[in-house]
């Protein structure tokens, strides 16, 4: 039987209380949010936190809407309300695709965006999703708010930019014009983690590219967004001859491992691959092409 | 510390370790083992119960997290010595064999139908996806809970006109 080792339990109220206990209970404590991510390493005795902080009353972290030219996510808000979100199935088709393969139905009602975000496990989706997607993440702390990139909130595997005493609160995703968006993953069975996946995004001027970023996740320390992919689609016409070169540049820009889900070699041709497929779906939905 | 939230429509206070497992708390503190115990790692399903009417897996969600929550359990689903549709679905079917999943299967077909009164068998599948059945390979639960959306009675639990919520 697996229990966690003993901790102390405090539920937050709000923002607000959950930074105040943060800030008052030290590096020993943690939030707890959907839980299923922090409760099997626990169990596993991987993490031993002295105190837990669940946030799962704060009614002001639950929420995905379109403000000044963003749409903004809650942290708390859950893998089920990501899924079924028609604003930003319109906006960002790649969350649907991703949330359709992370976990199952049941899990996906209690993980959330936040959690996924800070656990930076390298393989976790949401991750890849926002990191193509060139969002931000905006972390909190009783002196204030802080807005940090993708590119910084990820300082290493399992580690982030969110300081002890501090929350993330909010995913803030830049809307433009003329985009589209799309998410491919190999898994070893329905339900499971990436072997490797890919997010893509496009934003077209005209029939060119103005912008192109593609996602990694699994294939390295972090979920990573590839400079050379987004100098290479800038300016350019879509076409297979594109989705080739890019996809070999996205395969020799990342760093996979042996391991139980496959070959660093497979791992490496799935990322070429699954980038191939993600940035062709994007740029047929950005036409308008493919629901 | 002490957690309080209602079980199957009645309310329970009890004294708790902040580290127990609602699994555990339903099971060994509240002697409700219906709800079943099996991979501990999130990924059978088999330990489903609904919290406020969603299908959750218990083996990873403390205790603590329930305080507050109106939580159901299999034993909750026949009300007045009337079986859920679900349950009699999962009779008139073959939805069981050993009976190892079924409390957690029947569970999640309960807040499926109670979301979605006519599902598609895709609909169903996906439902049912993140559980494992090791016997009766999926179809006759499919059906089960076909026969279950076909003979829907007004009384069932986790919805607001269930007796026991
Ligand atoms: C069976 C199973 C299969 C899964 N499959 C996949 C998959 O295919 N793909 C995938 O991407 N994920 C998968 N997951 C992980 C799932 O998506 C988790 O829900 C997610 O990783 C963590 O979200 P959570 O809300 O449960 O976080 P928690 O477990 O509650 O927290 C995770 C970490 O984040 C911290 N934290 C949480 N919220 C905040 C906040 N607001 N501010 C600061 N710190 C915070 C916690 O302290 C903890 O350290 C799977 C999980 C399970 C159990
Ligand atoms: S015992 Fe909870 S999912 Fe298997
Ligand atoms: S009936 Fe035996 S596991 Fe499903």
């Amino acid at each position: 039987m697996q229990v966690p080792a003993p901790f102390e339990y405090e539920r937050a109220n709000n923002v607000a209380e959950a930074i105040a206990l943060r800030e008052r209970l030290g590096p020993e404590a943690r939030f707890i949010a959907g839980g299923h991510s922090l409760l099997p390493m626990m169990k596993l005795r991987l993490a031993n936190p002295e105190y837990l902080i669940d946030i799962n009353d704060c009614e002001e972290l639950f929420y995905i809407s379109e403000d000044g030219g963003e749409i903004r996510i809650g942290a708390m808000t859950r893998h089920r309300e990501l899924l079924e979100s028609e604003l930003l199935a319109e906006h960002f088709p790649i969350f649907r695709d991703a949330e359709e393969v992370i976990a199952d139905p049941v899990v996906r009602n209690r993980g959330t965006l936040g959690g996924s975000l800070c656990q930076a496990d390298p393989s976790e989706d949401l991750s890849a999703v926002c990191t193509t997607l060139d969002a931000s993440c905006v972390i909190k702390s009783t002196s204030g708010e802080r807005v940090v990139s993708m590119h910084d909130f990820h300082v290493g595997p399992y580690e982030t930019a969110v300081g002890d005493a501090e929350m993330l609160t909010e995913i803030r995703i830049p809307l433009k014009a003329n985009g589209g968006s799309a998410y491919e993953k190999v898994e070893r069975r329905a339900g499971d983690w990436a072997v490797v996946s890919s997010g893509a995004a496009v934003w077209f001027d005209g029939d060119t590219i103005a912008e192109g970023r593609v996602g990694l996740a699994a294939v390295g320390p972090n979920t990573t967004s590839i400079d050379p992919v987004s100098e290479a689609l800038r300016g350019a016409t879509p076409s297979e001859d594109l989705y080739q070169q890019v996809g070999e540049i996205a395969a020799a820009n990342c760093s996979p491992q042996d391991d139980q889900r496959g070959s660093a070699a497979y791992k490496t041709h799935l990322a070429m691959e699954l980038t191939k497929r993600a940035l062709r779906r994007a740029v047929a939905r950005a036409n308008g092409q493919e629901a | 510390m002490q957690v309080d939230m209602t079980v199957n429509g009645q309310e329970v206070s009890e004294e708790i370790e902040p580290r127990h497992l609602l699994v555990h708390f339903i099971r060994d503190q509240l002697g409700l083992t219906g709800t079943h115990w099996g991979c501990d790692t999130s990924n059978c399903g088999t330990c489903v119960v609904l919290i406020d009417g969603e299908p959750v897996k218990s083996c990873t969600t403390l205790a603590a997290m329930a305080g507050g929550h109106d939580v159901q359990t299999v034993e909750g689903m026949e009300v007045d010595g009337e079986l859920d549709p679900v349950q009699e679905g999962f009779m008139q079917c073959h939805g069981l064999q050993c009976g190892f999943c079924t409390p957690g299967m029947m569970l999640t077909a309960r807040a499926l139908l109670n979301n979605d009164p006519n599902p598609t068998e895709e609909v169903i599948r996906e439902a049912i996806s993140g559980q494992i059945c090791r016997c009766t390979g999926y179809s006759t639960i499919v059906r089960s809970i076909q026969w279950a959306a076909a003979h829907e009675s007004a009384v069932t639990v986790g919805t607001s006109n269930g007796s026991a919520s």
